[in-house]
């Protein structure tokens, strides 16, 4: 069983850095302490991230032509729902109901406007936006997991299999690099 | 005397049969599984042969591939899965995951 604990009145704010890479500042009101999530805001924020990518790979897939963007759309959506389904298996197991937080609500908006803006997009413009994006994105889930959800989680399961998906984020982070070179 | 006669018969033809055995090319083949789990090869096999087979055992909850750089084989790896693979060709054979290509291992198939 997880222990809840309470919310620190910190606020977990995510900005558009560039315009393009988004940006996890954990920070208080005076800018100085770090959020501190309980372990079902950490597994609300890590399902919704992965929501997140298989939405973008969805749009990806009705919209590219290009056969790597499309092979790569389809791994994202693939594995991210395989975490996603073994994260809701374990949450389930835990008797755990995942807590809506702010971060999970600025990454959804975040990533609304992202999926509006891209669908003007087409072609070669819009495999860009979406891998350039993908890029930028996974590069920041990466970082709030390396820092701050895999530190903060209290259940060892769910600390193992957040450390799963960062060693699967990397993997995607590395091939949509990769990908973000052969379309320069 | 031909009792004796016999018997080194039978030891000779033993000998011979033994010694055609150790000269025989073919050893049994053998099965080698090779487990992927956590986004990675384990170990393999240090001594395969052509002829042998590696079963790939995909322990991971993502589809994973056994890709050789050099085309030789590739395979596809769903979750859970325990796929054969004969060895047809002797070399030394670099393979990634397609999928993930951080995931990598080195194959040495002896003749």
């Amino acid at each position: 069983m997880l222990k809840f604990l309470a919310p620190a009145a910190a606020a977990v704010a995510l900005v558009a850095a560039g315009g393009a890479a988004a940006t996890f500042f954990a920070a208080g009101a005076a800018g100085a302490q770090a959020a501190k999530l309980n372990d079902a805001q950490i597994a609300h924020i890590a399902y919704t991230a992965g929501n997140i990518d298989i939405a973008a790979a969805k749009q990806a897939i009705a919209k590219s032509k290009d056969k790597a963007v499309l092979d790569f759309a389809h791994e994202m959506e693939r594995d991210h729902t395989a975490v996603n389904d073994k994260a809701l298996a374990l949450v389930k197991k835990l008797n755990v109901t995942p807590q809506d937080n702010p971060t999970s609500q600025a990454l959804s908006k975040d990533a609304k406007a992202k999926l509006d803006s891209y669908a003007k997009l087409s072609g070669k413009a819009f495999d860009k936006a979406y891998v350039d994006n993908e890029v930028a994105y996974h590069k920041t889930v990466n970082g709030a997991l390396e820092t701050q959800l895999i530190p903060g989680a209290q259940n060892a399961e769910l600390k193992g299999l957040l450390q799963t998906g960062l060693k699967l984020f990397k993997e995607h982070q590395m091939h949509a690099e990769h990908l973000a070179a052969t379309l320069k | 005397m031909a009792l004796l006669s016999r018997c080194v018969m039978a030891c000779l033809a033993g000998a011979a049969l033994a010694a055609a055995s150790a000269c025989s090319p073919a050893a049994p083949p053998k099965t080698y599984q090779v487990v992927l789990k956590d986004l990675m090869f384990g170990p393999l096999p240090a001594q395969a042969r052509v002829g042998d087979t590696i079963e790939w055992d995909n322990e991971d909850i993502f589809l994973h591939s056994a890709t050789a750089k050099d085309g030789s084989f590739d395979v596809d790896l769903k979750p859970g899965v325990h796929q054969p693979m004969q060895l047809k060709k002797a070399g030394t054979f670099d393979f990634i995951c397609k999928y993930h290509p951080g995931m990598k291992g080195r194959l040495v198939v002896s003749p």
